[in-house]
């Protein structure tokens, strides 16, 4: 049950991107067409999945026995980084598909927001390991269908008769909000 | 004089939000009003000084190859010593910045302007380089800040324009932040055409 409440609380009524505001940058970058949303949804999932795994056992089997949590931000961005470097070349040997799939996406998710925002939140929401993993699964998840819904909102936009000054940009900006609007019906359900 | 535009750059003309369109999650995040925006702000462009300083003094040490992690060392420890300041000094404003004020080792400002700007450039035009964005930044904020008071609460700096009940929640709110900030960069972009 109480995986459960997770699950939904990070899809639907906490989405990462249209309630929490982390990611926003590839959410507005990569959105302009449905196959590299999808692209960049699987590539976040895998990486935030690793990177919650990796980043929590540092917290608790490095970090907290040696009194050191004032390194937090330095020790995971640092883990991030360097995971996502290992991530990609352990891609390009393994399985060159995938590393076609999701290569392009991996050197962009060091600067995503979401995935620090992620590790840390599972830190200061004291999560066991089990349910860390499930959150951050889950987060990805509503990543992507964010991501996917606003793609394919967007796509709609090059047959639109947009007003001139609001072409790019703040269209898409717009856009989100009333996306994060119909999001929002979704709060209190947990 | 070429100091002053290296400045003035941050502030308008490349304003990092409005213009080119960076730290957009600090920026949708922690707008909900004015003052959240300065504290944000502020916190920025104390990282964005001190990290350009301390890359531009030791940028020809760096192996180019290392240049990106050791970079990233820099800022986070400006952040964490950012963290540690605000928690003991301001707790109130920390704690409603939350988990912004870490996430600041990812806003694409801060790195950007520290391998595009100061890795390249002397301490005293990247200290102004630094505090020309940090500002730009938070001119920014606050004002998508007062923008999202203004129209959620009529209240701006705890100053009442209009009574609350007249205020739509709605901008307060998180559909709020997205579209305020998509008609301020429409009404920019009119703005810069003129």
């Amino acid at each position: 049950m109480e995986y459960i409440l997770i699950i939904i609380s990070a899809v639907l009524v906490n989405n990462i991107v249209l309630v929490q505001f982390l990611g926003i940058c590839p959410f507005l970058g990569v959105s302009k067409s449905s196959s590299t949303a999808i692209g960049m949804a699987g590539a976040v999932a895998f990486v935030m999945t690793l990177a919650t795994i990796v980043t929590y056992i540092i917290q608790y089997y490095i970090l907290n026995p040696l009194h050191l949590g004032y390194l937090q931000t330095i020790a995971f961005i640092l883990v991030i980084a360097a995971l996502v470097q290992l991530v990609e070349i352990i891609l390009k040997k393994v399985s060159p598909a995938l590393y076609q799939a999701l290569g392009v996406f991996l050197p962009l998710i060091t600067t995503n927001c979401a995935i620090l925002g992620v590790a840390i939140l599972t830190i200061t929401k004291e999560f066991n390991l089990l349910e860390g993993v499930v959150y951050s699964i889950a987060t990805a998840a509503g990543y992507g269908l964010a991501l996917v819904i606003f793609a394919g909102i967007r796509e709609q936009f090059e047959l639109s008769d947009i007003p001139e000054g609001l072409k790019g940009t703040p269209i898409a900006l717009i856009t989100a909000g009333i996306l994060a609007m119909a999001f929002m019906g979704f709060s209190g359900m947990v | 004089m070429k100091q002053i535009s290296v400045l003035l750059n941050g502030l308008m003309k490349e304003n990092p939000v409005f213009v080119l369109l960076l730290g957009m999650c600090p920026t949708l995040g922690v707008s909900s009003s004015a003052i959240n925006g300065i504290g944000m702000g502020l916190a920025t462009t104390f990282v964005l000084v001190m990290s350009n300083i301390l890359v531009s003094l030791v940028s020809g040490f760096i192996p180019d190859k290392v240049r990106i992690p050791s970079y990233v060392v820099i800022i986070a420890t400006f952040v964490t010593i950012v963290q540690l300041g605000m928690q003991a000094y301001v707790p109130a404003l920390y704690a409603s910045l939350g988990l912004f004020i870490p996430l600041i080792v990812v806003n694409c400002i801060v790195l950007g302007r520290a391998e595009a700007f100061a890795s390249k450039n002397n301490v005293i035009s990247s200290t102004l380089d630094g505090l020309g964005m940090g500002l730009g930044f938070t001119f920014a904020l606050t004002l998508l800040g007062s923008v999202r008071e203004i129209l959620g609460t009529g209240k701006v700096f705890g100053l009442t324009l209009f009574p609350e009940n007249y205020g739509s929640l709605i901008f307060v709110l998180a559909p709020g932040a997205f579209i305020a900030l998509g008609y301020l960069i429409a009404i920019i972009n009119k703005i810069k055409k003129a």
